[in-house]
């Protein structure tokens, strides 16, 4: 049964709410935190790994809480399994053909 | 004619239509921001070394926006619980304060646009550029001509490669003060709008379409408050559903920004 339809009770709810927006504060404080330390020394790429893993901590926090992904039902899952398929088509595919140019030509 | 499963669920489903609805409209969203999230992978990726710009906008306006989207998403479930609790000031109150926030968010990121459209690279004839915010300029400015004088608040750098990294230590010791620059000295000049480079044209469009969808959403919000919420008094399950679809949407927007900040303004 989805969240959605079970009785609600609204204290439940608020000490919930409250304990989301504190994660949600933390991971940012965190991301920050990432974003001006030495990490990596001068190489931006094991920071921006880092922040992205953070950043998508928060947003499974966000839709597993708050959009009661946790508890949603099987026609849902199917939808976002088919999106998530699709988008990883999308920018996968871009990213492949980012080095697919012409043979002899020069890349910038 | 009743409209079907509005409030019942529908067998096959399991869920009611507007439920449905709004998940596949997710789904296409995901879509719509994947795309542009793959340009700026592309635009980043492809960027010469030392041309990807650092520090160009404000983290601690970009946190505020943050916690804002985030309060805003909890009064948003709050006003959705209030519902169900049949408390129906307490929905009131909470989707007051989700405009209110909603409207602040905007107004920082409108803030940030202005600044981003006052703060002006200027290559000089001698090879040096300038670089900071608009101050004033003469009344017979006209660069076309070369005459009058154009004044920002910023430095002046030898370097291009010096305008890209505003974190790097040489950035943070540059010492801002007022330039006034003469027509006849300016090669070129630009302001950082959205044709000013690649990253310019992907932050304003990601943060533009962003933004569009916060004001959309504040448009709903503001109607399911209003004259929308009279559909409690007559069909309260109705009700409480829109206010759990428009929700869903809210936490969408929000979690579209939980990417987009550290993209944009950390990394």
């Amino acid at each position: 049964m989805s969240e959605s339809e079970h009785p609600v009770v609204f204290k439940d709810y608020t000490r919930r709410c409250l304990l989301v927006l504190l994660a949600v504060a933390c991971m940012t404080a965190m991301m920050i935190a990432t974003s001006f330390s030495s990490i990596g020394s001068g190489s931006w790429t094991p920071k921006v790994a880092l922040i992205l893993l953070i950043a998508s901590v928060n947003a499974f926090v966000i839709a597993g809480f708050l959009m009661h992904l946790l508890s949603e039902k099987k026609l849902v899952y199917t939808i976002l399994a088919f999106t998530v398929f699709f988008f990883i088509g999308l920018a996968g595919l871009t990213i492949w053909a980012m080095n697919d140019l012409p043979v002899g030509s020069a890349k910038h | 004619m009743e409209i079907p499963y509005t409030v019942h669920k529908r067998a096959d489903t399991g869920l009611y239509n507007a439920k449905l609805g709004i998940w596949l409209f997710l789904a296409s969203e995901v879509m719509l921001f994947g795309g542009l999230f793959s340009a700026y992978i592309l635009l980043r990726v492809g960027a010469g070394e030392g041309t990807w710009p650092h520090g160009w906008l404000d983290v601690r306006l970009g946190t505020i926006n943050t916690i804002l989207l985030a309060l805003s998403a909890i009064t948003t479930l709050l006003a959705w619980a209030a519902l169900k609790v049949k408390e129906f000031g307490k929905f009131k109150f909470f989707h007051a304060c989700t405009m209110l926030l909603a409207l602040t968010f905007l107004g920082i990121k409108s803030y940030e646009y202005y600044d981003k459209f006052h703060h002006y690279e200027i290559q000089l004839n001698n090879g040096t550029i300038a670089d900071g915010h608009f101050v004033e300029q003469s009344a017979d400015f006209d660069l076309a001509k070369k005459t009058g004088t154009f004044t920002i608040h910023g430095h002046i750098v030898e370097r291009h490669a010096e305008l890209m990294d505003m974190r790097s230590d040489e950035a943070k010791k540059a010492k801002h003060e007022e330039h006034v620059i003469a027509a006849a000295d300016i090669k070129h000049m630009e302001n950082y709008s959205p044709r000013h480079n690649t990253f310019t044209a992907i932050y304003f469009t990601m943060s533009g379409l962003h933004a569009l969808h916060i004001l959309g959403g504040t448009l709903v919000i503001f109607y399911l408050w209003g004259p929308g919420s009279r559909m409690w008094k007559t069909d309260p399950e109705r009700f409480t559903n829109r206010i759990e679809v428009s929700g869903l949407f809210w936490h969408f927007v929000d979690l579209v920004w939980v990417f987009l900040f550290p993209v944009l303004y950390l990394t």
